[in-house]
């Protein structure tokens, strides 16, 4: 039997985080609900074997459903036929087999059907999922719609909606349209309230919309005639039943081919307002962002590890001149760097995921009771850390899942780029991981606001107070000059007060922060468990090299070079 | 009355992945070097089960096992799946009992529960016999039907049963009280769900309540779905002349290793002629065909 969440020992190693304690407490609001659900937790020690217990359905299902589905996926994908989206044979069978395991909805409160899950746990089986198969994770993922309904639709559109995902319900954030990609305040399709029938209509097209004939999809449109930018934007809930949604194409794509890439028309199409008007985008959207670029990390995080493990086995079982290929310094290398990239992602994940958790847990508690000072203090931290890790985590994440994977499939050989193994199917998977829900070059766009407000340097500053064995001292005190240079340049490069400069500069000084954080998280880990010191090791070695050549450029580098680099098409 | 259910499973040691050690010297399961898994029939027969409960509102399933006290990890594993209840059969005095011996300690289980119909893997991995089933129905002078691969249709006094036979498939009509076995060829078992799960976790028997070093006596009060019933010898009123080693006529006279030899070997090219003979061979052989 394989199980994709036993054969892990680091998914265990980070649900036993310290910070659990904290956070189930918050997520269980000191559990309320223990004697009202059958299902519900008694306390911190039965919620934490519960978390165990249910990712470990989510490992089989992954390991004896979904990864064997995957080849046959990726080669039917889905058909349109009729108007109608049919997803691949082997999608139908993963998604009706998580449905029956009540693994839809997993975060939404009890009242509605969920299992009230944090974030961590949530996002590992997103993790886990993504191992098996991204592009059926996306499809699972974007139960993510269910959180965004829960926090800011009204009662009704709730108990409307919500309690169908964990009965299977699929979803859909219908977000992009030709004109609107990245700059999504272009959204032009129109809401209109129809007075006489008291009811919103949609008319417009969307575009890119994975699980596009979804039950239910979140619709970003356009309510206040005239205006141009975001603040004219709501956001809706339509519901399939009323087909009133054309699916004019299935996208043709690179990878991730079982999940459906949709091109869709609204005509007419009867929808629910969530929320306040004009909120849409700045709001709602914002934050459905936030957790799809906590998604995506899963993802990436999922991926990578699956093309490392089969980087490992095939260089394992290969053998050339005599003796296997993991022998050779050239290959052990690449697949210690990839296992050391793995935990340092997943380490920021995970620490992402924990921050999340914590705020989100208190904007809920905030409904039912006033916060008192001290935690209306922890939740503002917590806010801010988790905007700043974000981006960070969507970024590295991404970018190290498509080395892993491109890696991966260096290590195969000519024998990698054939369809015959699976690790040319992640590394086509993994190349949309940088691209979708923000670019990486997005992704440093808002990233840098951290480095700005001194939002990373703080951070860095706490990890350097956490105590460490002292045999591992020698690490930290790299990670501390680090620092030191980090502040040193992003201060230079603040102070010129030349916008252009610090866009031109901005991802290496992301980069840097990244890399610290990521050599403290490692460390922190090391603390804990010394099955990751390798790991830190080689990280914090390579954040020392890649650190050192960010600030050279920066260093060497002058206004007036900006020039050089800028380019025009005639 | 509802319409009753009960499931018939065993937890066998995993035969499928069998290692070194798999074996003791005198030639029995060394059942200590092999994980204990439920039994993968009975899995099968525990979703047809979920069938019937899934069209019969109200229906009821119930677990019944023999064997050691961890035996009742496989009625907590069909409770996550969505049995309502177990009992576990459990005494001293049924080891050593061949199927003979079991099925009466079964049968007489069975007798209590008045169930509508009764549902069994085939077989089991470890002993591969396929005759507890059948013994069950007789001593409960019930109809059987075997190697069962899909319930057709079902009401509260009738089923019809397709039946997966070596050479094609028959469908038949039986009254109830019957007893089925059900084929491999039967669907899988839906997976775990996460909110029974939660909720069955901390099911016990009182044997395992004993073992615990939580307190659970609050926990067995507020919630009595949580409790597992052991049955006895005594409890099931039996006949021990009939239990154990004294109630099992089958003895194992002599257990021999068997090495596979390979005999001869042919070589075959990948041409039209050698691929012509390799696919008679097969066919010959019943490997295809």
């Amino acid at each position: 039997m394989e199980n994709f969440y036993k054969d892990n020992p680091s998914l265990k190693f980070h649900l036993k985080h310290p910070l659990m304690e904290k956070i189930i407490r918050l997520k269980e609001n000191d559990f309320a609900e223990k004697d009202k659900y059958d299902y519900a937790f008694q306390d911190f020690e039965d919620a934490l074997d519960s978390y165990d217990k249910v990712l470990e359905i989510v490992g089989e299902i992954c390991g004896e459903t979904i990864a064997p589905n995957a080849e046959s996926v990726d080669h039917e994908g889905p058909q349109l036929i009729n108007n109608e989206v049919i997803y691949a044979r082997g999608t139908q069978e993963n998604h009706d087999t998580l449905t029956k395991a009540g693994l839809i909805g997993m975060s939404l409160p009890r009242e509605y059907g969920g299992l009230n899950f944090a974030m961590v746990p949530y996002v590992m089986a997103a993790e886990l999922v993504s191992r098996a198969d991204a592009g059926f994770a996306n499809i699972w993922g974007l139960q993510d719609c269910a959180e965004t309904l829960h926090e800011f639709a009204s009662d009704e559109i709730k108990k409307e909606f919500l309690p169908r995902f964990n009965n299977g319900a699929t979803a859909a954030m219908d977000l992009t349209e030709p004109d609107a990609g990245s700059d999504l305040q272009a959204v032009q399709l129109k809401a209109t309230y129809d007075e006489q029938k008291q009811q919103w209509f949609l008319n417009g097209v969307k575009r890119f919309i994975t699980n596009g004939d979804a039950d239910i999809s979140l619709v970003l449109a356009r309510t206040e005639p005239g205006t141009t930018d975001g603040r004219g934007l709501s956001l809706f809930v339509y519901d399939r039943k009323d087909k009133a949604l054309t699916v004019r194409r299935i996208e043709n794509k690179l990878g991730i081919k079982g999940s459906p890439t949709c091109e869709l028309v609204f005509k007419d199409a009867p929808a629910k307002l969530v929320g306040e008007r004009r909120m849409g985008l700045i709001k709602y959207v914002m934050s459905l962002m936030n957790s799809a670029r906590l998604g995506v990390g899963a993802q990436s995080v999922g991926i990578a590890e699956a093309a490392y493990r089969e980087a490992l086995k095939y260089a394992y079982e290969r053998e050339q001149f005599g003796k296997p290929i993991i022998n050779y310094p050239a290959v052990y290398e690449m697949l210690s760097v990839m296992r050391a990239k793995i935990d340092a992602s997943r380490s920021l994940l995970y620490e992402t995921a924990r921050y999340v958790d914590i705020y989100k847990s208190y904007s809920f508690i905030q409904e039912e009771r006033k916060l008192e000072p001290e935690e209306r203090n922890d939740a503002k931290h917590h806010t801010r850390v988790a905007d700043a890790l974000t981006p960070l985590l969507k970024l590295f994440a991404s970018e190290y899942c498509n080395e892993i994977a491109s890696e991966a499939l260096q290590v195969h050989g000519g024998t990698g780029y054939m369809k015959d193994f699976p690790v040319e199917r992640l590394f086509r998977d993994a190349r949309i991981t940088n691209i979708y829900e923000g670019t990486s070059q997005l992704q440093v766009v808002a990233a840098i606001r951290a480095v700005g407000n001194g939002a990373y340097l703080k951070l860095i500053r706490e990890y350097q107070e956490h105590h460490v064995k002292p045999e591992f001292e020698y690490l930290r005190n790299t990670l501390i000059d680090l620092t030191d240079d980090f502040e040193k340049l992003s201060k230079s490069v603040l102070e010129a007060k030349n916008n252009e400069l610090l866009d031109f500069h901005a991802r290496r000084l992301v980069e840097m922060a990244g890399y610290i954080i990521m050599g403290y998280l490692l460390l922190q880990d090391t603390h804990r468990d010394v099955e990751y010191r390798k790991s830190a090791e080689i990280f914090i070695r390579k954040a020392k090299t890649e650190c050192a050549s960010r600030a050279e450029f920066i260093r060497s580098f002058e206004e007036k070079n900006l020039g050089t680099y800028k380019i025009t098409w005639e | 009355m509802s319409f009753k259910i009960v499931v018939l499973a065993k937890q066998v040691p995993d035969t499928r992945n069998v290692g070194k050690d798999a074996m003791k010297a005198d030639g029995t399961v060394n059942r200590g070097a092999l994980p204990a898994i439920f039994n993968p029939e009975d899995l099968h027969a525990l979703e047809q089960a979920l069938r019937v409960k899934d069209r019969i509102d109200g229906a009821e399933i119930i677990i019944l096992t023999m064997g050691p006290p961890r035996a009742a990890e496989i009625i907590r594993e069909a409770m996550y799946r969505g049995a309502d209840t177990g009992y576990l059969i459990t005494d001293r005095k049924f080891a050593g009992s061949d199927t003979l011996a079991t099925s009466y300690a079964i049968s007489l289980a069975v007798k209590k529960l008045q169930p509508h119909l009764v549902i069994a893997g085939r077989q089991a991995i470890d002993g591969d016999t396929a005759q507890v089933g059948p013994q069950v129905a007789e001593k409960l002078n019930i109809p059987q039907v075997t190697y069962c691969e899909e319930v057709l249709e079902i009401n509260e006094d009738e089923l019809i049963i397709k039946r997966r036979l070596e050479r094609g498939v028959e469908v038949v009509k039986c009254k109830t009280p019957l007893l089925i076995t059900v084929h491999s060829s039967a669907p899988t078992c839906r997976p775990r769900h996460a909110k029974l799960l939660m909720k069955f976790k901390h099911a016990r028997t009182v044997s395992e309540l004993v073992e615990e070093t939580k307190d659970y006596t609050e926990m067995m009060t507020n919630k009595p779905y949580l409790r597992v019933e052991e049955w006895s010898v005594v409890d099931l009123d039996a006949n021990v002349e009939f239990l154990g080693l004294s109630g099992s006529p089958t003895k194992v006279k002599k257990i021999e290793n068997v090495v596979l030899a390979r005999k001869d070997s042919v070589h075959l090219t990948p041409d039209d002629k050698d691929m012509d003979y390799l696919m008679k061979e097969l066919i010959d052989s019943h490997v295809i065909g």
